[in-house]
């Protein structure tokens, strides 16, 4: 049965209030930018204003924008490479050759995410340095992919589960060997989901803080770095900070927009049967 | 084309054992099935010769080499799954070419075997499609022609008609005999249906509980059924089972009594019944008959109406269900009263394990 007109107008309602409740900062955010660092901090909160540049001319002029952009695409597109390289053959052998302590492994690795991050940062740190992995783009991307590796091996498990194991079979059966079963029949049928993950491991490790903060200074630094470097020294200049949160977040939020229909699909993905 | 010998078969899973010692020889060219209830280990044993389940004792033989230790693909055999298990990214033709191009046999070889295939079965037009574009028949039929490209020695089906429905059963069960024909190649079978087994197999293998029941041609397990399994599972509707009293025994003659005061008089067995007593009779609806002077009474719970004939649903005073096949103009309605006669000759009897007594 359809729901009445006034539930669906309700539930649109509730739908609409969470968007915006979510959208609000953001939209905030940008328009702050946009603000000279008098309207910024004004109140009331000045909602029409004359835009200027200024912030952005400002900021670019302070910090090499396109280094720390660099960093970030590097680490980011490292991590989920790296992530994924592990995640796809643990998936696999957890999703078609599942053992008496499977779940138990899962659980497991899940509650790593549950330890907060500080808690580990001392060894951490003194192991990063010692290996000499401190401020490198190579120690990051390590520390990051491992940091999703949990929610990525879920993932894919969930959707290497909705493979039908005759499908594997069958292959087998046809004479394809393990990496054949996996290239020619696992990977293809599950590109959705891998790719679905994949965004999101990469929407993670760009917006991925503690860590950078942490193991990197200057050469490995990526933009969440670059962000937080505006707000301290010289007391807090909001409408600057919003203009460099603005460009740190750009191109990850034009990266998730253009990828939103793949996304989308990958996580409601089931249509293999 | 190949024979299939099955040694001392066994499979369990961790502590547990599924197949208790399977011995089996499944000649060349043969068209065998596998029955059994869900759980009797027909599925499993199918899948061990396969490849795809380990064997954990005994032997696998394909023409007479041991392939257990062999990867599936290797032991030139071809399976078609119950779901068809296709390739849903892959058109009909790649799905059937696949395993060629995993060979590495040339692209112009490939696409006239797979053309030759989908003549046989009559999907030329399908090649292109993708599984999802198409109906169950026809997903049969492509995991079909995929197991058929591939000229194995043998085809392993599991269960491959039952996600169809029953029109379409019925025509596909016509067909597979007609592929056999023509292709002229061991196929091993594997049903909960015993329809199918009966009407297409040259011999069926009944499992029961991880072992083999019964081995035969469908007429030898439907008049000389070896256990009351077997007995209660070819035919349908089912054998009718009374429990009897041996009153008297002599070298030629049994004389058995019924709860409601019938008694009859049977050639027999070879052997004399251990522990006499009490044993079971079996009897086929289509040897009973509605008989004023029967020797049986009781009452009519429903009929059923298959225009040719219907069967009678009965209920014996002591409530010991009773099936009856009569013509189909039968005029019995439910709640009728009525006598019956059993035709003792073609009766079966069963030892209290449950094992046939052969009758001289």
């Amino acid at each position: 049965m359809r729901p009445k007109w006034q539930a669906r107008a309700a539930l649109a309602m509730v739908g609409w209030l969470a968007a915006l409740a979510m959208f609000f900062p953001i939209l905030w955010m940008v328009l702050t930018s946009f603000k000279t660092e008098i309207a910024a901090v004004a109140t009331p909160p000045v909602v029409f204003f004359k835009p200027t540049l200024e912030n952005y001319r400002a900021v670019l002029e302070r910090a090499d924008y396109l280094a720390f952009a660099r960093n970030s695409v590097a680490v980011s597109l490292g991590s989920t490479l790296l992530a994924l390289a592990l995640a796809i053959p643990a998936a696999y052998s957890m999703a078609f050759f599942p053992s008496r302590r499977t779940k138990d492994i899962l659980l497991w690795m899940l509650s790593t995410k549950m330890l907060p991050a500080v808690g580990v940062l001392v060894p951490i740190y003194l192991l990063w340095r010692s290996l000499g992995l401190l401020d490198t783009i190579a120690g990051l991307i390590v520390m990051d992919s491992i940091s999703v590796l949990p929610l990525v091996v879920w993932m894919l498990f969930s959707f290497f589960r909705e493979v039908p194991p005759e499908i594997l079979e069958a292959s087998r059966m046809d004479g394809a060997s393990q990496r054949e079963e996996m290239t020619h029949i696992l990977l293809p049928l599950c590109t959705p989901g891998i790719a679905a993950t994949a965004l999101l491991s990469m929407i993670l490790c760009w917006n991925e803080a503690f860590w950078s903060l942490n193991l990197t200074t200057v050469r490995a630094a990526t933009l969440t770095v670059f962000t937080a470097s505006f707000s301290s020294p010289e007391g807090l200049f909001w409408a600057k900070l919003s203009a460099a949160s603005t460009l740190a977040i750009a191109p990850i939020l034009i990266f998730g927009w253009m990828s939103q229909r793949q996304l989308v699909r990958g996580l409601s993905f089931g249509a293999v049967k | 084309m190949a024979t299939v010998e099955l040694r001392n078969v066994r499979k369990r899973f961790g502590a547990h054992e599924v197949i208790h010692g399977v011995d089996l020889r499944i000649e060349d060219r043969e068209f065998v099935a596998f029955v059994g209830p869900s759980g009797s280990g027909k599925s499993t044993l199918l899948r061990m010769i396969a490849g795809l389940e380990s064997v954990s004792e005994g032997e696998v033989l394909i023409d007479g080499a041991a392939v257990q230790d062999v990867a599936p693909a290797r032991r030139g055999l071809a399976m078609v799954f119950q779901s068809y298990a296709l390739y849903p990214h892959m058109t009909v033709a790649e799905n059937m070419s696949f395993a060629l191009r995993l060979a590495g046999v040339p692209a112009e070889e490939r696409n006239r075997k797979v053309l030759a295939a989908a003549r046989t079965l009559g999907m030329e037009l399908l090649l292109e499609r993708k599984p999802r574009e198409l109906s169950g028949g026809q997903l049969q039929r492509v995991a079909l022609g995929r197991a058929m490209v591939r000229q194995p020695k043998a085809f392993l089906l599991d269960e491959p008609l039952s996600n169809l429905d029953a029109s379409l059963q019925a025509q596909m069960r016509l067909e597979l005999v007609r592929l056999h024909r023509e292709l002229d190649t061991t196929m091993i079978y594997v049903t909960h249906d015993q329809v199918e087994a009966m009407t297409m197999a040259n011999r069926i293998v009944v499992l029961n509980d991880g072992r083999v029941e019964q081995l035969g041609t469908p007429l030898e397990l439907y008049q000389h059924p070896a256990s009351i399994f077997v007995a209660g599972f070819i035919g349908a509707p089912r054998m009718n089972f009374l429990e009897v009293e041996v009153t008297s025994e002599t070298d030629e003659c049994l004389a058995l009594a019924y709860s409601q005061g019938a008694v009859w008089k049977v050639r027999a067995p070879r052997e004399p019944i251990d522990g006499g007593g009490r044993i079971k009779l079996g009897i086929r609806p289509e040897h009973v008959a509605l008989d004023e002077n029967g020797e049986l009474r009781g009452e009519i719970d429903a009929v059923e109406h298959l225009g040719p004939r219907a069967y009678l649903h009965a209920r014996l005073a002591d409530g010991t269900p009773l099936v009856v096949q009569t013509g189909g103009d039968t005029g019995v309605r439910e709640g009728d009263r009525l006598a019956f006669r059993l035709r003792t000759d073609a009766a079966h009897l069963f030892d209290g394990d449950g094992r046939a007594l052969r009758r001289q």
